[in-house]
């Protein structure tokens, strides 16, 4: 945790932010995806889609707190502080426990240690940063999607999840040249459609064992219409990437699962 | 801007936390929510590798970066620790800047 918040914090002052922004994002935000996606959308000029993008990205905590509310307790107090304290990494940990007493000693001690950690980190890493030369020489611009891999990945092993955060990224990609900064991000929800479209359309029409394949090529621009006509071209286009993205990695991927 | 920026994220998150610890008894979220939620933070993420990774403002990042990127995603593949991620990345590309591949 130590290092991942020192490479937020090294790569926060690489693309140019002042080092209070990595400490505050550290203290008041403390998520590290939404901190790593706000820097980033920050970084190409656009904050309401950092803002957008990480809101969308932290929705996940609603579902943590109800999960995790009877360890946090009934005291104001703890839920108060420990509502801050909700991490991915807290709630995988808390849960993995069964017993009670024992949850929410982890719970509290987990999220403790992982707020001090990832607060040294980013001081670590903005020290770094600061210190360190041209960030282009020294490579950190690469540094960032690795580290963004790295942290997705456990999350990818996922087989719908693959599906759609490769064709969200292939629709990212491919909107990139055409919208401005921070949307196409945005834009690859639509990726969520090559996972779920198909299966409802597949349910609505009673014909459950359909080509899957065949179904992903409808459901796709389906999803494009609906993100209004101007950007309908735009989306289109890029949901075409995005299906044969998702397409050819099924394919491939069927057998390690 | 950033810093109300920064704020407004700040406090949006902490009350999605702060709902999901109080509204316990009162909220049920579908399986189906429940289950896209974790998706959509995946598919954020994903894509803002792959723009990071590929794309430099409107046009194709070159291959430095790809590259040190792509080396990263292999380590990472394998397991191997996050700063060694992290660093094989950097490296990768820096080293591939110094022998002058941009």
């Amino acid at each position: 945790m130590v290092a991942v918040g020192a490479s937020f914090g090294a790569i926060a002052i690489a693309y140019g932010m002042p080092a209070w922004v990595p400490f505050l994002m550290s203290t008041a935000v403390f998520a590290g995806g939404a901190q790593f996606l706000a820097v980033g959308l920050i970084a190409a000029g656009n904050p309401l889609a950092a803002v957008a993008a990480g809101l969308l990205l932290n929705a996940r905590h609603l579902p943590f707190g109800l999960a995790v509310s009877a360890t946090v307790g009934p005291r104001w107090r703890d839920r108060l502080i420990g509502s801050h304290l909700m991490t991915d990494e807290v709630v995988a940990f808390t849960l993995a426990e069964e017993d009670p007493a024992r949850r929410r000693r982890t719970y509290w001690l987990i999220g403790a240690t992982l707020f001090t950690s990832w607060n040294l980190g980013t001081a670590l890493g903005v020290w770094l940063g600061g210190a360190a030369g041209d960030p282009a020489a020294l490579g950190l611009d690469a540094a960032f999607p690795a580290g963004l891999i790295a942290l997705i990945l456990p999350s990818l092993r996922d087989r719908d999840t693959r599906v759609a955060a490769l064709a969200g990224a292939a629709v990212a990609v491919a909107l990139t040249p055409v919208l401005p900064a921070g949307l196409p991000v945005l834009c690859a929800l639509l990726g969520l459609g090559a996972v779920f479209l198909p299966r409802r359309r597949a349910a609505r029409a009673g014909a459950g064992h359909a080509e899957p394949g065949a179904e992903r090529t409808a459901a796709v621009p389906g999803q494009a219409i609906k993100a209004g006509p101007s950007a309908e071209s735009a989306v289109g286009q890029g949901g075409g990437a995005a299906d044969r993205a998702a397409g050819r990695r099924v394919e491939t991927e069927e057998a390690p699962c | 801007m950033l810093i109300a920026a920064i704020l407004t994220l700040a406090v949006g998150t902490y009350t999605m936390r702060l709902s999901g610890v109080l509204l316990r008894d009162r909220l049920e979220l579908s399986d189906h929510l429940q289950r896209l939620l974790p998706m959509a933070a995946a598919t954020l993420l994903a894509a803002l590798a792959a723009t990071a990774a590929l794309m430099e403002g409107a046009a194709p990042a070159g291959i430095a970066r790809p590259a040190g990127v792509a080396a990263g995603a292999l380590l990472a593949w394998r397991r191997a620790p996050f700063v060694v991620v992290v660093l094989a990345a950097a490296a990768t590309a820096a080293l591939l800047r110094l022998a002058g591949v941009e």
